[in-house]
């Protein structure tokens, strides 16, 4: 008899606190490798505090998150997880290929992947040597996104991917999630936007206000 | 697949920075100018009689050198953590610590480094005695890397808050206060034929403690700073 494995992250009750005030929660969920996670709710609703919470950047204030079956801790699975904010990270004055040349030193690089075959993947091939601060919008979360093609990761976690992207972009998005979902990893997506996601039904966490 | 080593993640970093200051060639001249005219004040506002500025021209450089990297620092951590590039290199499966330790190194570089190089020019136009001028130049090398760490753990911590230029000069300079005195104390005594060996000692033992510690108290302040 085998015995299935822990999901990849769960939450239980878990809920952040600021100044006393709940900003979410509680909240439970699990996510299991191979699955995709939509985190739903209005503004303000605490979709980017959760995701923020989830990265590590803020503490859990109470409930308990786990990982692989564990009580989650940051130094275990610091180089699993990718978080895409809505500050890029990406330095203005570097090009997309600097800019992506950091994140493999700092990550790890997939295999059969490099900075530039990344951008090209993400429709910035002819833009990897332009200043990030002379992109549009759109051109610099392309950038970004291409951080995930780039690193090895199992689990994103993506923070309003969707905004500033033109039609091909968000579906660049959605192929990017659906290889990564298709490969074993799982991701955590924020959105108020309606998605068109093609690999089966992902999963829904509703914030409540 | 390639693995982020330490050796290549550290090497990130440090390109990153320096890459960056590069591009921004003119604010590194900003410290090194301003020294130079601080420097040109003195002897207009005291007179230009020689033993008198022989007297106070390695402390007059100390205290223009450490003032100028003031200017520098505000700014170690704000263009990254306002990008987002912080977050990123706090989630980086890399020890935070030494990559904020290879941030201060850059900024000792871009900063520290162009003054050290002027140094002896500030100090020949006080008249110091060129027998002084290595004890300036070895107080100045143990000097400066002490005020970017402490600087950078001071701006650390006020990292959170807006407009800390002035905060963080009222919170680095008392503590720049034994760096001086050593500093000052090596220099006096080189000039006096007396031996200065005892004060740079202490410097290069404070310096030991704050490379080891400083980068450990600024990764624990930048994570206090961004969890919030």
């Amino acid at each position: 008899m085998t015995v299935a494995p822990p999901p990849l992250l769960a939450a239980a009750s878990l809920s952040f606190l600021r100044q006393d005030e709940p900003v979410f929660g509680p909240l439970d969920f699990e996510l299991h490798a191979g699955q995709l996670a939509l985190v739903e709710g209005d503004n303000g609703s605490g979709k980017t505090t959760l995701l923020r919470v989830l990265a590590g950047l803020l503490h859990v204030d109470a409930g308990e998150l786990r990982w692989r079956g564990e009580p989650l801790r940051r130094d275990e699975c610091a180089g699993e997880i990718v978080f895409l904010g809505h500050q890029l990270g990406l330095k203005g004055d570097l090009s997309p290929r600097e800019n992506l040349r950091i994140a493999a030193g700092l990550h790890g690089t997939c295999e059969g992947t490099n900075p530039e075959r990344a951008l090209h993947d993400v429709g910035l091939a002819g833009y990897e040597d332009e200043p990030v601060r002379r992109l549009s919008a759109g051109q610099k979360k392309r950038a970004a996104l291409a951080r995930l093609r780039l690193v090895p990761a199992t689990l994103w976690l993506l923070d309003e991917p969707y905004a500033n992207l033109d039609r091909q972009g968000i579906a660049l998005v959605n192929r990017l999630l659906e290889g990564h979902v298709a490969a074993g990893g799982a991701a955590l997506v924020t959105s108020h936007g309606a998605v068109s996601f093609h690999g089966g039904e992902p999963r829904r966490i509703r914030m409540h206000a | 697949m390639s693995q982020a080593t330490l050796g290549r993640a550290c090497a990130a970093v440090l390109q990153r920075d320096l890459t960056l200051a590069w591009r921004r060639r003119g604010d590194i001249a900003m410290p090194v100018l301003y020294a130079l005219i601080v420097t040109t004040l003195f002897p207009f506002a005291l007179g230009p009689e020689n033993a008198l500025l022989q007297r106070i021209a390695g402390g007059a450089v100390l205290v223009t050198v450490l003032l100028a990297m003031l200017l520098a620092l505000d700014g170690m951590f704000r263009s990254d953590i306002e990008d987002g590039s912080l977050e990123q290199l706090v989630l980086a499966p890399q020890p935070l610590a030494l990559m904020l330790g290879m941030k201060i190194l850059a900024h000792w570089l871009t900063t520290a480094l162009p003054l050290i190089v002027i140094a002896p020019m500030l100090a020949s136009m006080l008249q110091l005695p060129a027998t002084a001028m290595p004890v300036l130049l070895l107080a100045l090398a143990l000097a400066t890397p002490m005020l970017s760490l402490l600087g950078a753990v001071l701006v650390a911590l006020t990292a959170g808050t807006r407009r800390s230029g002035m905060l963080l000069a009222l919170m680095l300079l008392p503590l720049c206060v034994p760096v001086v005195i050593f500093a000052a104390g090596a220099l006096a005594a080189a000039q006096q034929g007396l031996p200065w060996i005892a004060p740079i000692a202490w410097l290069g033992a404070a310096l030991a403690l704050a490379l080891v510690l400083a980068p450990l108290a600024c990764a624990a302040a930048l994570r206090i700073a961004l969890d919030a």
